[in-house]
């Protein structure tokens, strides 16, 4: 065992205190949390430990120099608790910023809403009954008193991105907000001074708070998936064994590595990072990157890949930033054109503003005019012409699409699914047809034993317990077959290249090569590199290790086909590994054998029939058809760049997310238009009152109060009903495998 | 009506006094944990055991 250097992930205060954030799992009830801050604060050194639940994280400090910040990991397992180092990534901690000036604004906007509207209840009660008008000045100064700085800070949002769509030429649903609510301001304020009988603070006011709402609710969304799968990447994050120049081995993380680090790599590892081999020959599995299943044989001078799995003998590597003609390149540059032509895009919402936002300021204008001609005086037209763009504001309407993305956001995220885009949702409802990958997606990330039922269930057992012992991936395999408890046997001696083996109940046991266990290897050649053999006494057994189906793989596309849905696969690996694959799931339209290149093409031909295309895959070969797609899925054992192109990425062995997935958008998306058309109906039955000029403040007020809650409420509907199986919370982390 | 001179700052006072306590719970981070609010309450480790059911002495 070699040390562990975390001091990547640890800051040090004033040199007096280290701090490290850790994310753990296994949080799941309120004994964990003093179970948790006891047992570290037993640790000698530790100051202080604090468990933050709905996060699954614990924040650590202790007095630098005290301690090794290891320890704090393992004191952690030793309680019964996983726990992984985490360093806050930079998306994360900007949407947690955000967020909380977004409360700050949406608590001022809501003392100032309510203290205005109990100024404005009592003029409205006045104006019928007996108020005078000086009383009914001091309130309006007292409501412009508190409405001008609230507005000034609680509308930054919406001002600075107004500004921003309008510098570049655009318009969004910032422009009309941000017009309206500075006229209302300021026709008030003209009123207020002169005297007059309304003002429409409360408007203005109450209309930012309706908005703000929104939007915190958008990024409280945002953020929970964002930490969620800021775990997830802790936890998956790599770790290398770094050769020093002294020749001794240090465990660091993969992200503290740079360029001209040696690393060593043993049988069974996952590479941590992109190199040129120094030492030794081995067969690497680049599955998970390309694809291809059978092992890609490499020597010194040979380039090998991050997340490529070591199958053969150990290497040295000397990590280098690969460049030049290989796989990774060719990857970047097609992102690069397909994230291009992503951002081009046009989303629901801001394509409602577009025709949005020039109607309704020529309404404005038109009414405004048309009064002068009728004779009013200028005076009245301004008011008129404000009155009409407040009860237009698009508060519905910029509520409509925000209310329904949370409130699905929302479901998925309970079934394990997290969403990188909120406009995936409504991309996802267009979707006809669903391109599958198929190494990694159709198909566990981890290889499984094919053959198990074919031996006694004993045999078996015996067989998983003793590749405990192992690292070799085959073994690994073997021992997801492991049913009772996960007790390696004693006294276990390894014969480097061939196998180990152990006594067990009198008898010798061997796990290994065929040859090695004195049983007949199988016939077909190419299956040589999957087959693991096992010896007990007289009973042996030979198990066949292959990329085995997800579990619900069949009725998954079954059932997207019964929806209509065209399911196809593009995959990378060869054609005959494809076909058996495509042949079980009643898929009739395959490829195989495709590049990244060829699978933008192909990509590129549905789209010109017409088709949406929903791609789902995880491998770094699959990286630019996910962004090139109309919308894409990705299951978390992908590698990482996969994971930041999909829209989508969804946890654990089952690919049902992908059908649930769509079912929810689709649902979402029957409600965003209802939504809108709702906006657009209010919007029809109010402009004419305000043109005509009969809109009082009072109504005003009960209008866009009204039309919001009517559409938040049709929001809630985008929850599906309960599953049956449905826990009521689960964790997320339980899902993904160890 | 001077009763307004009264009313009106009482009433703007409370609800700034609401308004402040908001944003110090918000900055000293009482929001970071919401679920582990709700279950810290149940700890009762830091009571003497003899007194945990309740009973006083």
């Amino acid at each position: 065992m070699t040390a562990v250097d975390l001091s990547h992930f640890v800051t040090v205060n004033d040199e007096k205190t280290g701090h490290l954030d850790l994310a753990v799992e296994g949080i799941d009830c309120a004994a964990c949390i003093g179970d948790i801050e006891g047992g570290l604060a037993r640790v000698p050194g530790v100051l202080a430990a604090r468990v933050n639940y709905t996060l699954r994280r614990v924040a650590v400090d202790w007095r630098e120099g005290m301690l090794e910040p290891a320890a704090l990991i393992s004191a952690l397992a030793r309680l019964g608790y996983q726990a992984r180092p985490f360093s806050l990534q930079a998306a994360e901690s900007a949407s947690t910023a955000e967020l909380k000036h977004l409360l700050r604004a949406l608590a001022i906007a809501g003392f100032a809403a309510m203290n205005i509207m109990l100024l404005s209840v009592s003029i409205w009660a006045g104006n019928v009954t007996d108020i005078t008008p000086e009383t009914r000045d001091f309130f309006h100064w007292l409501s412009a008193l508190i409405a001008l700085p609230a507005a000034a800070f609680a509308g930054q949002p919406f001002f600075a991105s107004a500004f921003k769509a309008l510098r570049t030429r655009r318009t969004n649903m910032d422009v009309p907000i941000s017009i309206g609510v500075t006229l209302a301001l300021g026709v008030s304020l003209y009123e207020t001074a002169t005297h007059a009988e309304h003002a429409y603070f409360d408007s203005a006011v109450m209309l930012l708070f309706f908005l703000l709402a929104g939007r915190t609710l958008d990024y409280a969304m945002r953020r929970k998936t964002r930490t969620a799968a800021g775990n997830l990447a802790a936890f998956k994050a790599e770790s290398a064994e770094k050769l020093l120049p002294d020749g001794t081995g240090i465990t660091v993380p993969a992200a503290a590595l740079v360029r001209g680090d040696t690393i060593l790599v043993r049988p069974g590892d996952r590479i941590a990072a992109d190199g040129v081999v120094l030492t030794g020959t081995s067969g690497v599995d680049e599955s998970l990157v390309t694809g291809e299943t059978l092992p890609r044989e490499v020597a010194p001078g040979a380039v090998v890949y991050a997340g490529t799995l070591n199958r053969g003998g150990a290497l040295t590597l000397s990590v280098s930033a690969v460049s030049g003609g290989t796989l990774v390149d060719e990857v970047q540059t097609l992102l690069d054109k397909a994230s291009e032509a992503r951002s081009r895009r046009v989303i629901l919402a801001d394509r409602a503003a577009r025709l949005y936002a020039p109607v309704v300021h020529l309404t404005a204008a038109l009414s405004a005019t048309g009064w002068l001609i009728a004779g009013a005086g200028l005076h009245q037209a301004v008011i008129i012409a404000t009155t009409v763009l407040i009860i237009t504001c698009p508060c519905a309407l910029a509520l409509a699409v925000p209310a329904v993305q949370v409130v699905a956001a929302g479901a998925l995220f309970r079934r394990g699914i997290f969403l990188n885009a909120g406009d995936a949702i409504e991309r996802l409802a267009q979707v006809d047809t669903v391109v599958f990958d198929k190494t990694g997606t159709l198909t566990l990330p981890e290889p499984r034993v094919a053959n198990a039922a074919s031996f006694p269930a004993k045999l078996v057992e015996d067989a998983a317990r003793l590749a405990l012992s192992s690292r070799h991936p085959l073994a690994v395999a073997l021992t997801g077959e492991l049913r009772g408890e996960r007790r390696p046997f004693e006294g276990v001696t390894e014969e480097p290249g061939r196998g180990i083996r152990a006594t067990v109940d009198g008898d010798e046991c061997r796990l290994g090569s065929p040859e090695w266990c004195g049983v007949a290897a199988p016939a077909d050649p190419s299956e040589a590199g999957s087959v693991i053999a096992f010896r007990h006494g007289e009973h042996t057994a030979v198990f066949l290790i292959r990329q085995a189906l997800r579990p619900d793989a069949v009725a998954v596309v079954r059932r997207l086909q019964e929806r209509g849905l065209d399911c196809r696969i593009v995959s990378g690996d060869r054609p005959e590994a494809v076909a058996p694959i495509a042949e079980a799931l009643g898929i009739a339209v395959w490829t195989g054998g495709v590049r990244p290149a060829g699978k933008i093409a192909a990509l590129e031909a549905l789209a010109a029939e017409g088709r949406r295309v929903a791609m789902v895959g995880d491998g770094l070969n699959d990286a630019p058809a996910l962004a090139a797609a109309h919308v894409s899925l990705s299951p978390i054992g992908a590698v990482d760049l996969a994971q930041a192109e999909a829209d989508l990425v969804f946890l654990g062995d089952r690919l049902a997310p992908v059908c649930e997935a769509i079912d929810i958008a689709r649902r979402a998306r029957r409600l965003m238009t209802g939504n809108l058309l709702f906006s657009v109906f209010y919007n029809l039955c109010a402009v004419p009152l305000a043109i005509l000029g009969v809109v009082t403040p009072l109504i005003a007020a009960l209008a866009m109060s009204g039309s919001s809650l009517v559409v938040t409420l049709n929001a809630l509907r985008a929850r599906p009903p309960k599953l049956a199986h449905e826990r009521p919370s689960p964790v997320p982390l339980k899902a993904m495998p160890a | 009506m001077n009763v307004l001179v009264f009313l009106v700052p009482l009433a703007l006072s409370l609800g700034l006094a609401a308004l402040f306590g908001f944003l110090w719970s918000l900055r000293s981070g009482q929001y970071e944990d919401m679920e582990g609010a709700s279950l810290r309450v149940l700890d009762d480790s830091d009571i003497e055991p003899d007194r945990r059911d309740g009973k006083l002495r």
